[in-house]
């Protein structure tokens, strides 16, 4: 009895796996589409592509919220992992809070649509790139997490790295604008969304500290 | 039956029900504990392997046990048993480490100290080495498993989640190997002393099988096991995660399989004649202590780790068990024997008086041992093996191997051969040659065991040992239970 139930959790197992992994692609491609459509902004502003690219996170996120209610439940319900399903759940939660970031930013973008002086697209664009890194590598942390835990720090450095390179470019653009002649509405507004994408990535390096700690647990 | 035996094999029930509450959870108990299978599950499958494990492989345990001492008396076996599960009970009450196995030799040292029945001291130092080499043996299984089990997570890069699937497979499935050398190994504590004054008699299932008297108290003593898993093991299970070091659960799977090994190890006769048949050296096969198992291999996963957050003061605990668990059921089991005897007037032993007269001087000649010195010696009885032994002593330096033969040869075990019990063959795993062998001994009186199994010897080649090699040790071992079971049937005053 014990043991066909052992059986069927097998079946359930690998359908929870096929999740995971759909909920990280999610993750990943947000990042992408994200990292495209600021660039998008930069050069056109405000276009029915921007606002294409948006709705695209939109779906995203709300795929990966479903994908990851439902890992939640299963991984609840059936009481699959009890060791670490508390630190599988955190984990899962962590990463979706940076796709909201994401989707958050893009829609400061579509709602304030901040006139961006051209001397600073460089710095925004490059920002917007060490940012969308950081995530990436964390999602590859979080996949050697499920399938190879020796691995994670492999990636985890990377995530910090980004973070400090995000931090010096945000800082050097801060001052930059702050520096301009420019009123300071116009400062604070541009501001603002040099702290949206930066947040990201110092987003990315707090989950990051979460999957260490995740990981030494897990490491028998 | 009588309603008394019913009573003296309730110490014997005690004594399992307090096993089995505290040693399942050395099989389950971080299984539980992590949540990783439900308690019920666990009681169950615990409960089913227990059983199985007795029954099956039981035998080989508890005959060690038996030539420690065989309490030949049921009053006797109730006071043993007693006095191990009141010194279990003890230490558990002073939060002490303790095991069933040094609680019943304690028991059985003071039955052998009141009944003046000389303990065979070669048995008693293969028992007290194994509790030194069973954790250390668990140990060292531990660090092999964890480094090939570390090694092959590494390589088969499994999903988190596949990965927690088969660890609680895994944790099933050597819990359940877990409970049968359980079983296996520890039934000997439990009713191990009752053996030798046994209520039961053998009986065959459908001609199909035979079920010995041995199997029979095995069964009920292992029923008592699983009554303590299921009513008394959870507590103990849910605690056992803060004992020694906190365990991942495949450490703990590593933990439960290599205690399983070395339990299994000093239980099992197939593995022995395996052994034997590669002209390997054989296991002694003695009762050994779970939890100490289970404590080896948490040490030799520690050491891997470099010995951080293991509690060395657990260790003495577990050394001081080792001297302090028997000597307090030694004590009670004496002090209660006295009570037990002049007190409520019950039979706590049958004197075993030693003659040497002319056969059985006779018969030690032939087993190269010199009778010369030992004049006025010859033709007296002994009430007692102290007292035979301590006029030898007297008369001669004696060795180790000359004292067991003269033990065994000079003393007085009176059968006879009667046609009324000849039905009680037929039923027993003996060959139609071997019972035709008895047959035709019938109406004869045998005053020692020896003659008897001479006699059957010269009956019939099937009653013949075999000469003494790690080949024949397990045909050999089979022929001795036979015999035993023939002096059972035909003991004059059973």
């Amino acid at each position: 009895m014990a043991l066909a139930k052992e059986l069927a959790l097998f079946r359930r197992t690998k359908s929870l796996e096929t999740e995971i992994d759909d909920f990280l692609d999610k993750l990943s491609e947000s990042g992408m589409v994200f990292e495209h459509a600021v660039k998008l902004y930069l050069s056109d502003g405000r276009t029915e592509e921007f606002d294409e690219k948006l709705r695209h996170v939109n779906e995203l996120e709300s795929t990966a919220d479903r994908l990851r209610r439902s890992v939640e439940t299963q991984l609840y319900a059936e009481t699959l992992i009890p060791e670490s399903r508390g630190d599988v759940l955190g984990l899962l939660e962590n990463l979706d809070s940076v796709l909201n970031l994401f989707e958050g930013a893009l829609w400061s973008f579509s709602i304030e649509t901040p006139d961006i002086p051209s001397e600073y697209h460089a710095d925004y664009a490059a920002l917007t790139e060490i940012a969308v890194q950081g995530v990436e590598s964390l999602v590859l942390a979080s996949r050697a997490f499920f399938r190879n835990i020796a691995a994670v720090s492999d990636h985890m450095h990377k995530v910090m790295h980004y973070e400090k390179e995000a931090d010096k470019v945000s800082t050097k653009l801060k001052r930059a604008i702050f520096a301009a002649d420019l009123p300071l509405s116009h400062k604070v507004h541009l501001r603002d969304f040099v702290e949206h994408i930066d947040n990201v990535a110092d987003r990315a390096e707090d989950v990051a500290d979460r999957l260490t700690i995740y990981a030494i647990k897990r490491t028998v | 039956m009588e309603i008394a035996v019913l009573l003296f094999l309730t110490s014997g029930l005690f004594l399992g029900w307090a096993l089995g509450g505290n040693d399942a959870a050395n099989v389950f108990g971080t299984a539980v504990g992590t949540q990783m299978i439900r308690f019920t599950t666990a009681a169950v499958i615990c409960s089913v392997f227990v059983v199985l494990g007795a029954v099956i492989s039981g035998a080989g345990p508890a005959e060690t046990l038996g030539r420690l001492g065989a309490v030949n008396a049921l009053a006797g076996s109730f006071m043993a048993a007693f006095s191990a599960a009141l010194a279990v009970y003890v230490m558990t009450r002073f939060g002490l480490p303790v095991s069933t196995t040094q609680a019943i030799v304690g028991g059985i040292l003071g039955w052998n100290l009141f009944s003046e029945t000389v303990t065979d001291t070669n048995v008693l130092f293969k028992i007290l080495s194994t509790w030194v080499i069973c954790p250390v043996l668990a140990a060292v299984f531990a660090m092999v498993l964890f480094k090939m089990v570390t090694a092959y997570l590494r390589a088969s890069k499994l999903h988190l989640l596949r990965r927690d699937a088969y660890t609680r497979l895994g944790l099933i499935l050597a819990g359940a190997f877990g409970a049968y050398s359980l079983g296996a190994n520890n039934i000997a504590n439990v009713v191990g002393v009752f053996v030798a004054s046994s209520p039961f008699s053998d009986f065959s299932v459908f001609g199909l099988a035979t079920f010995t008297a041995a199997q029979q108290l095995f069964l009920i003593g292992a029923l008592a096991i699983a009554v303590g898993v299921l009513t008394y093991s959870k507590r103990v299970m849910l605690t056992v995660g803060s004992g020694l070091m906190p365990l991942s659960p495949v450490a703990a799977w590593v933990v439960v399989v290599a205690h399983s090994l070395v339990l299994i190890l000093f239980a099992s006769e197939g593995l022995e004649r395996m052994l034997a048949a590669n002209g390997l050296p054989t296991i002694p096969l003695v009762p050994v202590s779970s939890s100490q198992a289970v404590v080896g291999a948490v040490l030799g996963i520690g050491i891997l780790k470099g010995g951080r957050g293991i509690r060395w003061n657990v260790l003495g605990g577990i050394g001081m068990g080792w001297v302090l668990t028997p000597l307090l059921a030694g004590l009670v089991c004496f002090i209660g024997l006295f009570f037990l005897q002049n007190v409520f007037g019950q039979t706590v032993y049958r004197p075993v008086p030693y003659v040497l007269s002319e056969p059985v001087l006779e018969r030690l000649e032939r087993a190269g041992v010199k009778t010369d010195r030992l004049g006025e010696l010859r033709g007296q009885a002994f009430s007692s093996a102290r007292r035979f032994r301590q006029a030898l002593g007297e008369r001669m330096a004696l060795n180790g191997d000359d004292e067991a033969k003269f033990m065994a040869y000079a003393e007085v075990d009176p059968m006879a051969i009667d046609p009324a019990r000849l039905p009680d063959l037929e039923t027993s795993r003996l060959s139609a040659g071997q019972v035709q062998a008895v047959r035709g001994l019938t109406g004869r009186t045998f005053l020692h065991t020896w003659m008897l199994a001479e006699a059957l010897a010269r009956e019939s080649g099937e009653w013949r040992p075999r000469e003494k090699t790690t080949e024949n040790k397990a045909h050999n071992r089979r022929l001795r239970k036979k015999l035993d079971f023939v002096f059972r049937t035909f003991r004059v005053g059973e």
